[in-house]
């Protein structure tokens, strides 16, 4: 059997049909971020960002760039009607305080228990940068994270043991890949949707964590 | 009558010593009090300790004061950017010392400075390389670790609208740092577009009060 990968597109696509109207959520720079372009027409989602900001609004039309309107990728970015501008002080509380209900970030690693590894490769001169990855991933009700199931090399990002310097500790909730979605959870690993075509075994051989088919018990209705 | 906004930008810099521990607010360079900080490049202390999200932009502010050599230290989250190339050189030089901290810690830490506290806990970092060498301990079935207070000589910060006792009114995500960095220094700096007369900014809406602001500095310019 064949199967397609997922691109980014649509990773972020599948990711946005799992925030519920009403949720408090910060996306991560990158792919997580281009999950707000996939968010139901319509459907009220409050986007935080750590600079501040709550009810982010799409990038602005060109010419209408503000320098003091930007996001945590440092991009410009518009603000929705009712949305609100705070403090770092008051933008952690959010952050660190339970009070986001998602977040979603992108990772190097995440293991079997749910570690999370995604800011420092741990070469000895790269410059270290951590921003409010760790906050975020401690500090949000639900982490979701979104990777490619692979790196560019062919090794599994989806481990037993990060090998990567930790982010935080069993902090993951979900993981969305470009091969599945898998939710993390105290006995382990359960794949909860896999691309058309490939099958349970073959999504194990790409993946170093031992995982557990939920969709074998709980066969979709066809 | 007090006038926290009679002093010219070189007069309200003119006690930072060498050796001084100096906030400056900014995320990237929104809120970046640019100016503030050619001044004190101008000024010419040396030997300093700056706390700041990042580690500069492209050539101006934060990046020309660290080419200047007379950064010694760094306390900040995120460094590594695009166009952060004046540290990058620094720091493989090796002439720079960097202490990395978690963005929400290096906010609670300056809070805790600022509300004088002793020390916190923190559930940020545990069992990271960041908490390396670090107190912790469960709190309620939780891990934290023990973080202190970051204190600073002098806050420079950039607002958009001020009076004369130190009032200030931020613009949209420009705020960030400044509020809380403006209560964790010795002396507050902040540089504004514009000062108004006092009793024009609504006090249900000033979000620095005046006693956490000992000059206020007039730039002018356009909105941003």
């Amino acid at each position: 059997m064949t199967y397609q990968r997922l691109t980014r597109n649509q990773i972020a696509k599948r990711v946005a049909e799992d925030i519920p109207e009403g949720s408090y959520v910060n996306l991560g720079i990158g792919l997580p971020t281009t999950i707000a372009n996939h968010l139901r027409e319509g459907s009220e989602v409050f986007l935080h960002s750590e600079n501040g900001i709550l009810g982010l609004g799409p990038a602005p039309v060109k010419g209408n760039e503000d320098p003091e309107l930007i996001n945590a990728g440092k991009e410009y970015v518009t603000l929705l009607k009712g949305g609100s501008f705070f403090h770092h002080g008051d933008s952690f509380t959010m952050m660190r305080g339970g009070h986001l209900d998602i977040c979603v970030l992108g990772a190097f690693q995440v293991s079997q228990s749910g570690d999370l590894a995604n800011w420092h490769t741990g070469s000895p001169d790269a410059i270290p940068a951590v921003g409010g990855a760790m906050d975020l991933a401690i500090g949000a009700k639900r982490v979701f994270v979104t990777m490619e199931h692979l790196t560019k090399n062919g090794d599994p990002k989806i481990v037993e043991h990060c090998t990567y310097p930790l982010t935080g500790i069993a902090c993951v909730n979900r993981i969305y890949t470009d091969l599945a979605v898998m939710d993390v959870t105290a006995t382990g690993l359960f794949v909860i949707d896999i691309v058309p075509g490939l099958s349970f075994g073959q999504l194990q051989k790409l993946t170093d964590a031992k995982l557990i088919n939920s969709l074998e018990q709980a066969p979709k209705n066809s | 009558m007090i006038d926290k906004s009679k002093c010219n930008i070189e007069e309200s810099l003119s006690g930072i010593n060498d050796g001084s521990t100096i906030m400056i607010g900014g995320f990237g360079t929104a809120g970046q009090p640019t100016e503030l900080i050619e001044a004190l490049i101008d000024q010419g202390a040396r030997d300093l300790t700056i706390v700041n999200n990042n580690a500069g932009n492209g050539d101006k502010g934060l990046a020309a004061l660290l080419k200047t050599g007379r950064v010694r230290k760094i306390i900040c989250s995120f460094p590594r950017q695009a166009d952060s190339y004046e540290f990058d050189k620094l720091y493989h030089a090796k002439k720079i010392e960097l202490e990395l901290v978690p963005q929400g810690n290096l906010v609670a830490r300056i809070e805790a400075a600022a509300s004088g506290l002793g020390a916190i806990f923190t559930p940020t970092g545990f069992g990271t390389l960041l908490a390396a060498g670090k107190e912790s301990r469960l709190i309620n079935g939780k891990n934290y670790i023990l973080e202190y207070p970051i204190f600073a000589d002098f806050s420079l910060i950039k607002a958009f609208r001020g009076d004369r006792w130190g009032n200030l009114v931020y613009r949209k995500s420009a705020r960030n740092f400044g509020p809380i960095m403006a209560a964790a220094a010795r002396c507050t700096i902040a540089q504004v577009q514009e000062v108004v007369p006092l009793g024009e900014l609504d006090p249900e809406n000033i979000v620095t009060p005046g006693i956490f602001v000992q000059h206020v500095v007039r730039i002018g310019g356009a909105l941003s």
